[in-house]
């Protein structure tokens, strides 16, 4: 009896120092992100010694070389494509889990659940490969216009890269809805549709919601495939095919050749910040529209 | 620009190899470039030459390596991309013995101790899509094409086709190389389209009609048609000749001079050897046959 | 209209979308299997890369590809499990919490460009890892967290609270509860989130090409945690930007289906096990 007491002591305290390893962990994400916060935002505000806020965020003249740096087109850039490829992607996706979890007969859900994950697979040169070289030519043919890259473009492809994330997520919230909930709605006379638009899909919100802000988090933070496809050209689009550029693409096809320290690369890291800031806003966002439900 | 003979060459590489192993495997070792603690002990383990910078240097490194380590069985030689400037500052701080660049050294890198190794001419040439009628552009026509200020193909007797300029990002080398011959300091219109590298370049240009840019001249295959400049097809002995002028250099620094194991990886890329056979092959120019 | 037609509709909507998903991947895989599977062969898979010659091989890339992410997992999901246990089971909504949930969807959000740069500003730079495999794995963490510990936190919490009171009641301690009925009844969805996070560091290029380098070791297979890292997707970047060697487009397209194949193996060598395992415990994922 007194050993038995003895051992459940010890794993008691193994409890408590096994907890401490879980805070740590959780606390190492807290402090993984504020460094690189701290990093890049240390790097970035550097820039606002040399140029004033109101000519990065209000003015679209990106001419570095000319100590000119209106970073304008890149944040409208980022946000037309990442808000153009969820509104073409989430209901996509919405629909495809709806799908998988409730209609798809067994063999078929079988099939899709790995497949999704394929899209996953999929490099993101390889995305932006194929957008270039089929997407491109094709969009420019059917709406006659002279290039071809542009928002919708990149944003079209974004749509697909982001796919699985909404609907493996989305998919896992609806399943993990109490069936009772949905066979009370069908009982009561609400067809298969109803239950789903009035009964699951409100029940899965916040799953549905944490689909939607990985999808958005991969969409804005996306770099290869959209480099690619965006054209890259400092100036605000007009349309969807005028050539733009988004914070990500400039970083990327910019960092590697700015020296490190001068105004040109800390504005390029105050991209990043802004960036940050963008998603983090975001994010706050959508948890102030999905708490109201979560009750 | 230093010139070797090759046997001297090959023993004072064999000489300062041993002796970079040697030295390295008493804990000490003699590499200036490199500070860091760990740096030095992977020199201890494996005769490390880390190298970073300009991507389109890669090709040329990649293969340099290769028979540089066939040659060489203790030495492993890493080379990264990252973009000209990255190699700059992380061969400046020490993070790398080599950083490899498309440009000439800045003004903000004069004071860093930084020692320039030229190691190949880069060539440029313009390239449009294949349903481009025009074969030959002079270069005030370029000017105004880059500059924005020619928009259809027809003012340079071409079909009535809209240009589409497809080239280099503000901060690309190549892009500096043509600002500087070709424009003359004339600025490039904002209204083109972009792409990060040749290869992405060569693509873009071969699937949009009408459309223009440059590349380093290895990289215009036929899936795209390359344009006469001024006149002159673009061939290595017209470059030779001096009659056209469109060309860079490729450039590996090194924090003070080389010693050891890097300076007999420079030494090599810089050799007859590989300067004949590779060099040529992938559509380069050897430095030898040019100089100025 | 009716609520009938509205449901025939919707519901034909449903399998319109349903397929189209799986059309648009057939066709993507189809593409890449199509250019790509000819390229197979094992002197490709396993042999020596050239970048003088055609016919070089991507047996160094196909290695360092699995050990990075093999390395990037064994640090990322202890860490992950860890963080998301916390988060689910111990914690009440207090700040901290808020600040970690907080903090992970951030870091979800940081582009894998700024990751890349912060990767080799502290492990190449900083800590003198240079580009090499380790300085690969450690970034690749970075990208791995996020998606790891909001799906532990997710697949924790769908498990039924009735499991674990069960479990304290019966005299279990708070840890033996977790390690022996919370866990394995949330393993589907933790596994789900490893298979995906998985396809995208194989995937990954921008965070690789500034920290693991371009090169590969001269030796197969080389473990060393300092050898140069160069992925399968790094090497393909490499060939379709600015590669020269002749066959750089049969290797690329050839790279491409490895990926895919790699990815399906992968999918299937974890989905196996887990049917076992969860048959085995008598867990059955709710459906």
């Amino acid at each position: 009896m007194y050993s038995k007491d003895q051992n459940h002591k010890r794993r008691l305290s193994y409890d408590r120092y096994v907890k401490y390893l879980f805070i740590a962990s959780a606390c190492l994400m807290a402090l993984i992100i504020f460094s690189i916060i701290f990093f890049v935002g240390k790097q970035g505000l550097m820039t606002f010694s040399q140029v004033s806020p109101f000519e990065f965020f209000f003015t679209s003249k990106w001419n570095p070389m000319g100590h000119q740096f209106g970073a304008l087109s890149f944040i409208v850039g980022s946000l037309l494509v990442t808000i153009l490829a969820v509104l073409i992607g989430a209901p996509l996706g919405l629909l495809g889990a709806l799908f998988m979890a409730k209609i798809a007969p067994n063999w078929l859900r079988e099939i899709m659940r790995p497949a999704t994950e394929l899209y996953v697979a999929i490099p993101s040169i390889v995305y932006g490969y194929i957008g270039l070289t089929l997407l491109v030519p094709f969009l420019r043919e059917v709406f006659h216009v002279k290039s071809g890259f542009g928002v919708l473009a990149a944003a079209i492809v974004l749509a697909v890269m982001i796919l699985p994330t909404i609907i493996s997520i989305s998919e896992d919230a609806i399943c993990s809805v109490p069936s009772m909930m949905e066979e009370a709605s069908l009982a009561l006379g609400a067809t298969r549709w109803q239950t789903m638009f009035h009964v699951l899909v409100p029940a899965a919100l916040p799953g549905i919601l944490t689909a939607i802000i990985l999808a958005m988090a991969r969409a804005i933070g996306e770099t290869m495939a959209v480099q690619m496809l965006i054209g890259n050209t400092p100036m605000v689009a007009a349309t969807l095919f005028s050539p733009t550029s988004t914070l990500t693409s400039n970083i990327v096809v910019e960092m590697g050749n700015t020296p490190f320290g001068s105004v040109w690369g800390n504005s390029l890291f105050l991209m990043a910040l802004v960036l940050l800031v963008i998603s983090l806003g975001m994010i706050l966002l959508i948890r102030r529209l999905g708490s109201r439900r979560y009750a | 620009m230093i010139s070797f003979k090759k046997s001297k060459l090959l023993t004072m590489a064999a000489a300062l190899l041993i002796g970079a192993v040697m030295t390295a495997g008493c804990g000490g070792g003699d590499k200036a470039a490199s500070t860091s603690g760990a740096d030095k002990d992977n020199a201890v383990l494996t005769g490390q030459i880390s190298a970073s910078g300009s991507t389109a240097l890669l090709p040329l490194l990649k293969p340099a390596q290769e028979e540089f380590q066939k040659k060489h069985e203790k030495v492993t030689v890493n080379i990264a991309g990252g973009g000209s400037f990255t190699g700059m500052n992380q061969v400046a701080e020490g993070a790398v013995q080599i950083g490899n660049s498309d440009v000439d050294l800045p003004a903000d890198y004069k004071d860093k101790g930084l020692v320039d190794h030229k190691v190949v001419v880069e060539p440029f040439v313009f390239i449009t899509n294949k349903d481009v009628k025009v074969d030959n552009l002079s270069s005030q026509q370029v000017i105004d094409i880059m500059t924005g200020k020619i928009t259809n193909w027809k003012e340079v007797g071409g079909a009535d086709q809209e240009i589409t300029l497809i080239h280099r990002a503000k901060s690309s080398g190549s892009r500096a190389t043509i600002a500087e011959v070709v424009l003359k300091g004339a600025e490039f219109t904002d209204k083109a389209v972009i792409q990060d590298s040749n290869g992405a370049l060569r693509t873009a240009i071969a699937t949009t009609p009408g459309a223009i840019g440059y590349v380093d001249a290895p990289y215009a295959d036929d899936t795209v048609k390359v344009l006469n400049y001024n006149g002159v097809k673009y061939s290595v002995q017209a470059i030779i000749d001096g009659k056209y002028p469109i060309y860079g250099y490729g450039h590996m620094y090194t924090k003070g001079e080389a010693t050891g194991a890097v300076k007999a990886f420079i030494d090599y890329v810089m050799s007859d050897e590989f300067q004949n056979a590779q060099v040529e092959k992938l559509g380069f120019i050897a430095i030898n046959k040019l100089k100025k | 209209m009716n609520a009938k037609l509205t449901n025939s509709v919707a519901t034909a909507v449903m399998w319109l979308v349903g397929f189209m998903i799986l059309g648009i991947l057939i066709f993507f895989l189809g593409y890449i299997l199509y250019r790509g599977l000819p390229v197979l062969s094992f002197d490709f898979m396993f042999g020596k890369p050239s970048d003088i010659q055609a016919g070089g091989g991507v047996g160094p890339q196909l290695f360092n590809s699995f050990y990075l992410l093999f390395l990037s997992l064994a640090i990322s999901i202890p860490l992950a499990i860890g963080a998301g246990i916390y988060l689910a089971e111990y914690a009440r909504e207090t700040r901290l919490t808020k600040i970690v949930r907080l903090s992970t969807e951030s870091l979800a959000t940081v582009p894998s460009i700024v990751l890349g740069l912060f990767g080799m500003i502290i492990f190449v730079n900083f800590l003198g890892f240079g580009f090499s495999i380790i300085s690969g794995a450690l970034t690749l963490v970075l990208l791995n967290l996020p998606v790891l510990v909001r799906v532990t936190e997710e697949s924790i919490r769908t498990v039924p609270k009735a499991y674990g009171e069960a479990s304290l009641a019966l005299g279990a301690t708070k840890l033996q509860t977790i390690w022996k009925v919370i866990l394995p009844s949330a393993l589907p969805g933790i596994i789900t989130g490893i298979t995906l996070t998985a396809g995208r560091a194989l995937g990954e290029t921008a965070i690789l090409i500034f920290t693991a380098g371009t090169t590969v070791s001269r030796y197969q297979a080389d473990t060393n945690f300092f050898a140069a890292g160069e992925t399968l997707a790094v090497h393909m970047w490499y060939l379709m930007s600015t590669g020269l060697v002749p066959d750089r487009v049969t290797i690329a397209d050839g790279i491409g289906a490895l990926l895919i194949i790699t990815i399906l193996c992968f999918n299937i060598l974890f989905m196996i096990p887990l049917k076992i395992l969860q048959k085995r415990m008598g867990v059955v994922k709710h459906l």
